[in-house]
């Protein structure tokens, strides 16, 4: 990793030391060539870290900025402490997030790993099926949302006139629970589960192939080959698949944002589908209490990498 | 040619009732293969059948999957509409994700190089902190940033929804990666030919990265495009807004015009899915990749 200096006198970067000394050199530029990155990183990736603490320390609006006032940590005290409505929006919405966390990500798993292993065939075609396969991937969540929106509308909705054309009396999806959970999952899996599948199909490709060949010559069926080769050759892979998934589904915001806002609104006044996400972006933006958002960010974030640890433990300790 | 790879498998001993169990498994696997492609589709389809009905259509008793009178009116009625601005947004959205990935390559590019390469104090920790914030969960950073945008007073502009996104670290991981791989003896080589640091870079390495920077310019572009929390919260004024960001305007301007918001979601997913066919090869890779780095 030694830094390449020019080997004559006189090269273009005016360094002409001896090659034995060249470590000793101070040169710009490097620096000069991480400075735009660096810069803009410390800004918004570097600094927030602390910003945001020091919001979440204050009764905060941008839009008052003379309001403003340090009020400790009464922003966490807010959302540990039942009855205020910060405690009640915010675990609210923490309990929703894991209902879809718990709803998504078994079937982000599941699917993308049978999708997997279709495609792990060795026949023609495969690729464009592949390709087939992972394409919603790169469609934005606004016009997943809005396809999925307008398919699980009661009125004219695709999936509700079939219903009707079976005989099924059709529930009133985005507008009831739990069924506006299930139409959430669906476009998210419709939405996400390329990638997962594409990340499963490649570890499958690194499996030896010798393995199943003994397995055949030992008589074993394809079924006990997938359960006693393939899932525990892909367990790390799986691991990690799990954990980016749960990490994901834990930022949902956009489908909800569509296709039900955060709704339906049940009796007690809670909203029966809106996430952690959706929260922090109406405390923050629509009731313009940053400090407050600020604190629930922190809050999550801590959640989020702790589940992020356990899940890396997991994987390290069964590696 | 794959199915050439399988025919030896059916071995003499298993001839008379092998090759016809083989092509029916072969049959069932693409009749399974062909069905979930559809299934995938049909709301792609659904999409397009629906921009291209005529109100009337909408709300038949049963599906149907070509209107008897197919029209462009929901194009031209969203085209044509001040209040949806849907040809701004377009060209919004274009601008801001070109100038995004533009940027990305070439801030990330210097900075990927130096790390991967040059020497310099405090490199390698300074890269591992860099790491470190690729587990850090985003939610974390919008409202810090929101303020930090405010303050610089540039909410409501292309800067506004631009900068945050060019401090991100995955870029520079990703092309540290490539740089790594290229064989030193080439950088040597030009150095004592004259060539200064930034030569070295620009002439003989970057050309040899081409690939890995398509890669890295067709996701940030895609994710600029598709990009959705931060522009909604930037960019305020309808004539600036992304397209993401105007479907939602879209979906709040009308009520059961449904033809008109999938006539908006079309123009917004046209492009990428066109990219899509064109470079998918990159797109899967890169996904693999940033897959891997886990």
């Amino acid at each position: 990793m030694a830094r390449i200096v020019p080997q004559r006198e006189g090269g273009a970067t005016a360094i002409s030391m001896p090659a034995t000394r060249k470590k000793r050199v101070f040169t710009l530029t490097p620096y000069l060539f991480i400075l735009p990155h660096l810069t803009l990183f410390a800004l918004f990736f570097g600094y927030p870290f602390f910003s945001g603490l020091y919001v979440s320390l204050h009764q905060y609006n941008y839009l008052r900025p003379e309001a403003n006032k340090f009020i400790g940590l009464d922003n966490y005290i807010n959302l540990f402490t039942p009855g205020t409505n910060q405690f009640r929006n915010f675990w609210n919405s923490m309990g929703n997030t894991v209902q879809f966390v718990i709803y998504s990500v078994p079937v982000l798993i599941v699917i993308p790993l049978l999708l997997a292993v279709l495609l792990n065939s060795k026949v023609k075609f495969v690729n464009v099926f592949r390709a087939i396969y992972f394409a919603p991937w790169v469609l934005s969540v606004a016009v997943t949302s809005l396809i999925w929106w307008w398919i699980f509308q009661s009125q004219g909705g695709l999936i509700n006139s079939y219903l009707r054309v079976v005989g099924i009396d059709p529930p009133r999806w985005l507008a009831t629970l739990p069924s506006a959970w299930v139409a959430i999952v669906v476009a998210t899996v419709w939405w996400t589960m390329g990638f997962n599948m594409i990340i499963l199909l490649a570890a499958l490709q690194d499996i030896a192939k010798d393995l199943y060949e003994a397995a055949t010559v030992d008589g074993a069926t394809k079924i006990q080959m997938f359960f006693r080769i393939t899932i525990p050759m892909l367990q790390p892979v799986l691991v990690f698949i799990i954990t980016i998934s749960i990490i994901a589904s834990f930022n949902l915001f956009g489908q909800p944002f569509f296709m039900t806002q955060g709704g339906p609104v049940q009796g007690s006044g809670d909203r029966g589908t809106e996430p952690v996400m959706y929260q922090i972006y109406r405390e923050g933006f629509e009731r313009n209490n940053q400090g407050s958002a600020s604190a629930m960010s922190f809050v999550v974030a801590v959640i989020m990498v702790i589940i992020s640890y356990v899940n890396f433990r997991v994987f390290r300790q069964r590696d | 040619m794959a199915v050439k790879a399988a025919a030896p498998a059916s071995t003499a001993v298993g001839r008379r009732v092998g090759i016809g169990r083989k092509t029916l498994e072969l049959i069932l696997l693409y009749t399974l293969l062909v069905v979930i492609a559809m299934i995938i589709l049909l709301p792609l389809a659904w999409m397009f059948v629906t921009s291209i009905k005529p109100k009337n259509e909408l709300f038949t008793r049963d599906p149907q999957w070509w209107p008897n009178n197919p029209t462009l009116d929901n194009y031209q009625a969203i085209l044509n509409n001040p209040t949806t601005p849907i040809f701004t947004w377009f060209i919004n959205s274009f601008v801001i994700a070109a100038i995004t990935t533009v940027l990305v390559l070439a801030i990330d590019a210097l900075a990927a190089y130096a790390y991967a390469r040059l020497e310099f104090a405090g490199r390698d920790k300074l890269f591992a902190l860099l790491l470190a914030t690729l587990f850090l969960p985003g939610l974390m950073f919008v409202v810090p940033n929101f303020l930090t945008i405010n303050a610089l007073g540039l909410l409501n502009s292309f800067p506004g929804a631009i900068l945050p996104g060019l401090g991100g670290v995955f870029g520079v991981f990703f092309l540290r990666q490539f740089f790594q791989t290229i064989p030193k003896e080439l950088e040597e080589a030009a150095f004592i030919d004259g060539a200064n640091t930034f030569q070295t870079f620009s002439k003989i390495v970057l050309p040899l990265t081409k690939p890995a920077l398509a890669t890295l310019g067709i996701i940030t572009f895609l994710a600029s495009w598709n990009d959705f929390l931060w522009p909604l919260l930037i960019l305020k004024d309808r004539a600036i807004q992304t397209l993401p960001v105007g479907l939602r305007s879209l979906q709040g301007a009308y009520t059961s015009e449904y033809g008109l918001m999938m006539a908006g979601a079309v123009i917004a997913a046209v492009p990428v899915l066109v990219i899509y066919i064109l470079s998918q090869r990159f797109i899967v890779a890169s996904a693999i990749s940033s897959g891997v780095k886990g």
